[in-house]
């Protein structure tokens, strides 16, 4: 553990779970929306629902969609900037039952049409996980380099992916795969030590079966 | 394996003396090791830290608004413009700040989670005070932060620095602990004197509940973190005269984690229970809830 998670994280406050992580969340969510956010459907459930205004989660999650970080002094005024910026938010809370108390599902559309929706959870000290994207159960905590691939399952796919980050010297830390089935709808998910250059991605975007690949950096 | 690797504060001290350097420099060099930087990023990175903690006091002083729900806000403007008839200079400002910097978190300025965000007053008001009423060098104020994030990560290992796994005792308690060692350096204190200030205080925060009203992090924790930064001033003057908590630092540690465990989960961050569960406690909770539905 490093010291500066002691004293640390430099956030805006009040709540390291309720502020610092919903706009940790809502980063998160524009970077795998790969767009400018135009219109987000917010829902809060849990704890998020119950204690989100005053903790200002919805401030934050709003920040976060504007790609503002958790210790931005913009995150205050989120709401007025975003109208600004043309970003139409719809904020509303769920009592369904949740796995995480502090949960919130984020669905977007982007000013060059992409449309993404993803669910999060706060974990605690401004830790998140990303356990949702677009329907697909996955799991992201945003600390690494992370290039996701969505794919339909067939043998050789992690094979070729990987070939060409080796060739490339990419460092793979973690990897998960998950599918909606034999044959189905897949999620790779490869956590890397340095971030994967978009010539690699690229190649990894041409192979069959491959129908996106997003990229993350360490927020 | 680190040369300067610490899961104790026996191992800390131990450390010290065996490189002949300040517990400090262990926790400078441990962070060093293990994350391959350089010591100059290091002090820097410890150094606007301690930057933010003066923006955060500025804010807190200056802004006499009250945070969204109402509850808090404005205090730390009334403890600065009082005569003050009771606390000497350092305490009062430890207080004034802790109350500052506090309302700050709560009113969403930036702060320094220290350890956590409700707990964000303690270490930078008394560090401040300290440092301004003893005129300590930006130097001396940075490695007595160290000091204080090594004893900080000590207890966040082997015991909890959440409110939800330890009760408020592992926040405010522990920060009280970390601000008492801080104070303890910067008055002039010998490694052994930093960590007795460290159990001295911490002994008298055990048991604390966290039980905060409607869920916030506004009552108690605001004025709770403005009476543990007096009370780490009082902890650490004990040290520094030589006073020794008769059980040893790292079995405070120990007792800490173990009532964590004991205290029920209604005292630790749910708000079902203690002053949030008082006849007012649920009526600011109602009030809060009608709020919201109807905004």
């Amino acid at each position: 553990m490093s010291v500066f998670d002691i004293v640390g994280p430099v956030m805006i406050g009040p709540s390291s779970s309720h502020t610092a992580g919903a706009a940790r969340i809502g980063l998160m969510a524009r970077n795998i929306l790969k767009d400018e956010p135009e219109k987000a459907l917010i829902t809060v459930y849990g704890s998020f629902a119950k204690t989100y205004k005053g903790h200002g989660t919805d401030k934050a999650l709003v920040a976060g969609l504007l790609g503002f970080s958790a210790d931005d002094t913009r995150l205050r005024d989120s709401f007025s900037i975003a109208a600004e910026k043309g970003l139409e938010i719809t904020l509303q809370r769920s009592d369904e039952e949740v796995d995480h108390p502090n949960t919130v599902r984020i669905a977007m559309t982007g000013k060059n049409g992409n449309q993404a929706e993803i669910l999060g959870v706060s974990l605690g000290g401004g830790k998140i996980e990303i356990r949702e994207i677009n329907g697909f159960e996955v799991s992201l905590n945003g600390e690494e380099h992370t290039l996701i691939t969505l794919h339909r399952d067939q043998p050789g796919i992690i094979a070729q992916a990987t070939t060409i980050m080796a060739i490339g010297h990419i460092n793979v830390s973690t990897m998960k795969v998950f599918r909606s089935g034999k044959h189905a709808n897949a999620v790779m998910i490869v956590c890397t030590d340095s971030p994967v250059p978009a010539e690699m991605v690229s190649l990894i975007g041409n192979i069959s079966a491959i129908e996106s690949v997003i990229t993350l950096a360490p927020l | 394996m680190y040369e300067y690797e610490y899961k104790t504060l026996e191992e800390l001290s131990h450390r010290a003396v065996q490189h002949d350097i300040r517990i400090a420099e262990v926790v400078i060099r441990h962070e060093m090791e293990t994350s391959e930087q350089t010591e100059t990023a290091v002090r820097q990175c410890m150094a606007s830290r301690l930057e933010v903690f003066r923006e955060s006091i500025e804010a807190g002083l200056s802004d006499t608004g009250t945070s969204v729900s109402g509850l808090v806000g404005g205090d730390a403007d009334k403890l600065a413009h009082s005569s003050g008839r009771l606390l000497g200079s350092l305490a009062r400002k430890a207080e004034m700040y802790a109350l500052a910097v506090s309302e700050a978190n709560a009113k969403m300025f930036k702060i320094v989670a220290c350890p956590t965000a409700g707990s964000c007053g303690i270490v930078p008001a008394v560090l401040t005070a300290v440092s301004e009423e003893l005129g300590t060098s930006p130097q001396e104020n940075v490695e007595a932060l160290f000091t204080a994030a090594g004893i900080g990560a000590v207890v966040a290992r082997n015991a909890s620095v959440a409110g939800a796994v330890g009760g408020c005792q592992a926040e405010c308690g522990t920060a009280a602990a970390m601000a008492a060692a801080a104070a303890a350096q910067l008055a002039g204190g010998s490694d052994d004197a930093v960590l007795q200030a460290m159990a001295l205080c911490m002994k008298n925060t055990l048991g604390l509940a966290c039980d905060p009203v409607a869920g916030l992090v506004e009552v108690p924790c605001v004025k709770r973190n403005a009476c543990l930064a007096v009370m780490a001033v009082g902890a650490a003057e004990m040290a520094l005269a030589g006073i020794r908590s008769v059980i040893p630092p790292d079995e405070v540690i120990s007792a800490m984690a173990e009532i964590g465990r004991m205290m029920p989960v209604a005292l630790k961050e749910t708000s079902d229970g203690g002053l949030a569960r008082t006849g007012t406690g649920k009526a600011v909770a109602r009030r809060l809830e009608k709020e919201m539905k109807e905004s």
